[in-house]
């Protein structure tokens, strides 16, 4: 009888818990959008009091207005489909050529002895020196700037799924090895599935790798996307285009990101 | 010298083809720094159906016993036999029980069971209907469809017994296939391992370091020296008590002296590292 009549009082208590919980987590979203708020209202004031030069910074009305009429002209579209299409190939076929790569380096030992070195080096350079190379191999091409976000992310992806793989536990190995498995059924039963988690975290490093690149490129040679309003917008003096463009840059490589985690969720609860 | 293969000799039935046979096997490990011998001229027979437990301080060579024996490694001199035929690489007279159950967590217990005919390329309608009368046989029937991290550590090793059972193996190597496990569950599942083999008639080679385990479970424990290892005795076990299982061997009247003996021996060459702890858990 005592537990019974104890049951409710645990319970509210737990209750409060939960509410101290819910408290907490309203406190920080509304921090969030009040840092947020207060930023672009004190952002817009400073330029229409005359404290900052509006026409060095910009201001919050001006760059919305100047995305507004972008977005009517139809321009907005074109210019993020180019950068995000861009990076998208980036990341994809950079994640692609790197999880290849690392799988030859697996295949051979003597193989990746021999090539360690290069790999090292290849790692060090800045990619982005190697900008004008591309376009003068490619062109002034959009062939080039995702040559360039290749680049950037196909080696941090060479290295961090080679680790992978040789951490895959020996003993999983051993034990595909007393039942007379050939090499490639290692690489397929064990060694890539057991992989996955390191390449979806390569995929989601690569998702900020490839924009730098595809930026830094579009910076070089284009004709459209966020990078190129950028550097235009920076020519000709219009902050407003060039804020409002990093604006939108920062939202899409967020909604690249958080697409990439909704990825990593969905592949992790097929793996119980 | 008390030569390994006589004393492992005298218990052979004598004509009767092996199970297992290693005949004066070296085994020598190259390093940049050094080389070591693993095996010393180490013989030992066992005969089909028999369940032989080898014990020995650690780093005596037992699981290389074993990889020899599977097929993973190829002795420096000397020969190993399975069933008669001498062993050049893994076969499917062979099934390795590993000390972790290694069940893959991207695969459901029944995936995770049917690893080794995958392998094989064996998965047919009707070895895949076997696998699953195992999987129910053994308590696993309404999980095939679950995760690993959904099942307790004894139904995981009784999963990962089913996907070494599932290629048909004659021979069944044990590599301390219990040491992973909490005390309690470990007698659990060593009288599920026991009443399995005995049930399909494999013969067992189970390396331990628990002289315990090894007594309740087998027909024959085998000490090994230190290394370079070889097979310093053998010890046939005849237990009278009620029950033929691995907990009710342990109440047999004899199975103290044995232990003792055993031990002795095992501190007899030295120190007994990794037994000591065997005493306090009888």
């Amino acid at each position: 009888m005592a537990t019974q009549s104890d049951r409710p009082r645990q319970s509210r208590e737990h209750e409060a818990f939960l509410s101290s919980l819910a408290r907490r987590r309203m406190v920080v979203s509304v921090a969030r959008a009040l840092i947020l708020a207060a930023f672009v209202v004190l952002w817009e004031v400073a330029a229409r009091r005359g404290w900052i030069n509006a026409f060095v910074v910009s201001q919050p009305s001006r760059a919305f207005a100047t995305a507004v009429s972008m977005a009517r002209r139809g321009e907005l579209w074109l210019h993020l489909g180019m950068t995000v299409g861009e990076t998208a190939i980036g990341f994809t076929v950079g994640t692609l050529i790197g999880i290849v790569a690392a799988v030859l380096l697996w295949w051979s030992d003597l193989l990746s002895d021999i090539l360690d070195p290069y790999i090292v080096v290849l790692n060090s350079i800045p990619k982005v020196a190697l900008g004008p190379i591309f376009i003068v191999w490619l062109g002034t091409t959009v062939t080039a700037i995702i040559a360039m976000a290749i680049a950037i992310s196909v080696v941090v992806t060479i290295m961090m799924v080679y680790v992978g793989f040789r951490q895959v536990d020996p003993d999983r190995v051993k034990l595909l090895r007393t039942f007379g498995a050939t090499r490639l059924q290692i690489l397929s039963k064990v060694v890539l599935p057991a992989s996955v988690p390191v390449m979806i975290a390569a995929l989601k490093v690569n998702v900020g790798l490839s924009m730098v690149g595809t930026i830094v490129g579009e910076f070089l040679v284009s004709k459209a996307g966020l990078g190129f309003l950028i550097v235009y917008g920076g020519q000709v003096f219009n902050m407003s285009l060039v804020m409002s463009s990093v604006i939108l840059l920062s939202i899409v490589s967020v909604l690249l990101y958080y697409g990439v985690s909704a990825l990593e969720r969905a592949v992790m609860r097929t793996r119980g | 010298m008390s030569g390994g293969a006589n004393v492992a000799g005298v218990d052979d039935p004598g004509g009767r083809a092996s199970a297992i046979g290693l005949d004066r096997v070296w085994m020598i490990y190259h390093t940049r720094e050094a080389e070591t011998a693993a095996l010393a001229q180490m013989s030992l027979e066992v005969a089909p159906q028999e369940f032989v437990a080898v014990v020995g301080p650690s780093g005596c060579g037992k699981s290389t016993v074993l990889s020899l024996v599977a097929g993973l490694i190829k002795p420096t001199s000397g020969s190993v036999e399975v069933c008669g035929e001498t062993v050049t690489g893994p076969s499917g007279h062979v099934g390795y029980m590993l000390q972790q159950d290694c069940l893959y967590e991207w695969r459901t217990i029944l995936g995770n069971a049917l690893l080794g005919l995958e392998v094989q390329r064996a998965v047919t309608r009707e070895s895949v209907a076997v696998v699953r009368r195992m999987l129910n046989a053994y308590g696993l029937g309404e999980f095939e469809n679950h995760y690993p991290c959904h099942l307790s550590g004894g139904m995981r090793q009784r999963a990962a017994l089913v996907r070494t059972l599932a290629t048909r193996p004659d021979v069944l190597l044990l590599d301390e296939p219990l040491s992973a496990l909490d005390y309690q569950t470990r007698l659990e599942v060593s009288e599920d391992l026991y009443r399995i083999m005995r049930a399909e008639g494999l013969t067992v080679l189970m390396v331990t370091h628990d002289i315990s385990e090894a007594i309740a479970m087998s027909d024959r424990v085998l000490v090994m020296s230190r290394r370079p290892g070889r097979i310093k005795s053998s010890h046939k076990i005849n237990l009278t008590c009620e029950r033929q299982t691995p907990i009710g061997r342990r109440e047999a009247p004899e199975f103290r002296a044995y232990f003792n003996a055993i031990w002795k021996e095992l501190t007899a060459d030295g120190h007994a590292v990794g037994s000591a702890p065997a005493i306090a858990r009888t």
